[in-house]
């Protein structure tokens, strides 16, 4: 009996606590080189949410290689959103925790990807190796950083552009591999994360270029100086979508899934895409992509549904346990 | 008599006995069962598979000589480092002790950066190598000197009380007999150290068997070169391949104990080898 008074009064104390303004704490679950772009973002969105809805909203972010990210959320981080590097490693925090419902991809525009990014090569002033297009870096005597596809979202990016740029150039998958091999014979350090392969070859002095995601290069650019690298973007490049989307199991436990929602939808509204933009993303509205289009090269660009029929197919071919990877350091 | 000398002055076995199992099931055992667990869930041909795949066994054996040689380096000099400092006196003595137990308490991944920083060919030591083709971070000798820092307080602190112990009599015994000092150091020192050196560098070895942190930054992680064990389980980790992962776990967790196992023998037949 008391115990039900009691009850009755807590949650009584808690209705009226959502008719006043709330404290609301969300937590985003990011990739390497998110850091500073969610950093903006999050202070906008909270403004933003502010004005319309009086809730004081604080955003957490969490960041790492992709799939230790995605990992951590499956093995039971309360995430109420992933932003990731990669839709193969939202996939299994839904295929495999149940956390996300199956068809997350079509819950937001365009692919659930607010933003679009692609892959470029960062080298030292001045490009002592001359360093133009992808053939260049399977050259003996070039030292090029990538992480491991394996641990790394990035460097799966940069495997299957490398890949599919020999492919197209040298005529089958065959040649490809044969290709990529030289590549990564060339490759003296497999760090785990994006961020630090840019650690690696910025800091560190390793390396004559490093592989990396172009809003990463322009950022290691803008904060180490234009007068130590400079970017050398190739004639084909894969265009990288990374998703974003609501853990809904946990956001509807914690009671943030409209915040949830709209913190990710946010990212679609003028402000949003201009952030974006303004980390060297690439918006995917109209607008902001031809206010920011002045700061990218031209460059051509294939998805991985046209080269490699989705992720979940190039996964299985290329980087899961032996794949295309694992074959070519056995045999080196 | 005999019923006297069984029974201890102070009572509480049976309830320390019972604690001392209760926490260590809660603490080493409950975990580790866990990974067997996880582990029965494979077939055999899928256990083996996944422990004998020649990226792993490269690995087993980038883990096991770095650690040996490692362990090794750190058996002669962590014993000259544990002498001085019991024997001699000297200035800021308290603090060179003090520095011994640093790669204790420093987190791992911090020893892993500030090595790679000094060791990397832009860094103090790197930069001085590097005209002469030398590289250290990112090679083999990077992997062995990150396990060389981690393994030494285990030896320095394991001799060190046992040092104390030594009667210098019988050092002065030994010069008044004639023997020369190479044979006091040989036939009379060592030998009393023996079974402290063992059981210190037995423990650096399989400290740094399981080591993580600090490899990762000064490895270069590569597969077949300088890839580690743990850097494997973590690869798997992250392909979601749960089992796999455990399975290579088993096979480390076995093996470190059944090399533990052996050094504790060891240490035995060396004490009572030694005890004349």
């Amino acid at each position: 009996m008391k115990f039900k008074r009691l009850f009755a009064l807590l949650s009584a104390v808690a209705l009226a606590g959502t008719a006043l303004a709330k404290d609301i704490e969300l937590l985003n679950v990011s990739y390497d080189p998110t850091r500073e772009l969610y950093v903006d973002y999050n202070a906008a969105f909270a403004k933003y949410w502010k004005a319309k809805t009086g809730d004081t909203v604080s955003i957490k972010q969490s960041h790492g290689g992709s799939g230790k990210q995605a990992r951590s959320v499956i093995d039971g981080l309360r995430a109420d959103v992933v932003t990731l590097a990669l839709a193969g490693d939202i996939d299994p925090i839904s295929e495999v925790a149940r956390l996300i419902p199956a068809d997350w991809q079509k819950r937001l525009p365009h692919n659930a990807s607010p933003y679009t990014s692609t892959i470029v090569f960062l080298v030292r002033k001045g490009n002592p190796k001359a360093i133009k297009d992808w053939d260049d870096l399977a050259k003996p005597g070039v030292a090029v950083i990538t992480p491991n596809p394996k641990t790394s979202g990035g460097a799966r990016w940069n495997y299957l552009a490398a890949w599919e740029f020999a492919k197209r150039k040298l005529g089958g998958d065959e040649q490809a591999k044969g290709f990529v091999a030289k590549l990564l014979k060339n490759v003296p350090v497999l760090d785990s994360g994006a961020r630090g392969a840019t650690t690696t070859f910025v800091q560190r002095g390793i390396g004559d270029v490093l592989i990396s995601w172009e809003n990463e290069a322009y950022l290691a650019l803008k904060e180490f100086g234009a007068d130590k690298f400079e970017i050398v973007t190739p004639s084909l490049s894969i265009l990288a979508e990374p998703p974003v989307a609501v853990v809904e199991k946990v956001a509807k436990k914690k009671g943030t899934l409209a915040v949830a929602t709209a913190y990710l939808e946010y990212l679609y509204s003028a402000e949003g895409q201009d952030i974006a933009g303004k980390h060297f993303y690439r918006p995917i509205d109209p607008k902001a992509a031809a206010k920011y289009a002045g700061q990218f090269a031209p460059i051509q660009l294939f998805t991985i549904d046209e080269a490699f029929g989705g992720w979940s197919k190039a996964q299985k071919i290329h980087f899961a346990d032996g794949g295309t990877f694992d074959q070519i350091y056995l045999k080196q | 008599m005999s019923t006297r000398s069984a029974r201890s002055i102070l009572p509480g076995f049976g309830l320390s006995l019972g604690f001392t199992i209760a926490y260590l099931s809660l603490i080493v055992l409950l975990p580790l069962s866990a990974v067997f667990l996880k582990t029965s869930g494979m077939t055999w041909a899928e256990f083996v598979a996944a422990v004998s795949s020649p990226f792993v066994i490269s690995a087993y054996k980038v883990s096991f000589f770095a650690s040996l040689a490692a362990a090794s380096v750190n058996a002669v000099f962590g014993l000259i480092v544990a002498w001085v400092l019991v024997r001699y006196t000297f200035p800021a003595k308290k603090i060179v002790d003090a520095l011994v137990d640093l790669p204790f308490a420093l987190p791992t991944a911090v020893a892993g950066i500030a090595l790679t920083t000094i060791y990397a060919q832009t860094g103090w030591i790197g930069r001085w190598l590097a005209p002469y083709d030398i590289k250290i971070a990112y090679t083999p000798i990077g992997v062995f000197i990150a396990l060389t820092f981690i393994g030494l307080p285990f030896v320095v602190r394991t001799l060190q009380p046992v040092i104390e112990e030594l009667e210098p009599e019988l050092e002065e015994a030994s010069a008044t007999l004639g023997a020369s000092r190479f044979q006091t150091v040989f036939r009379v020192i060592l030998p009393q150290l023996t079974p402290a050196l063992i059981a210190g560098t037995a423990m650096a070895f399989a400290r740094s068997l399981g080591e993580y942190g600090s490899v990762v930054f000064i490895g270069a992680n590569l597969p077949m070169k300088t890839q580690i064990v743990p850097h494997v389980i973590y690869e798997k980790l992250e392909q979601y391949d749960y089992r796999g992962a455990t399975a290579i776990a088993t096979v480390m967790l076995v093996t470190s104990f059944v090399l533990l196992l052996l050094i504790n023998l060891l240490q035995k037949w060396s004490r009572r080898y030694n005890k004349i």
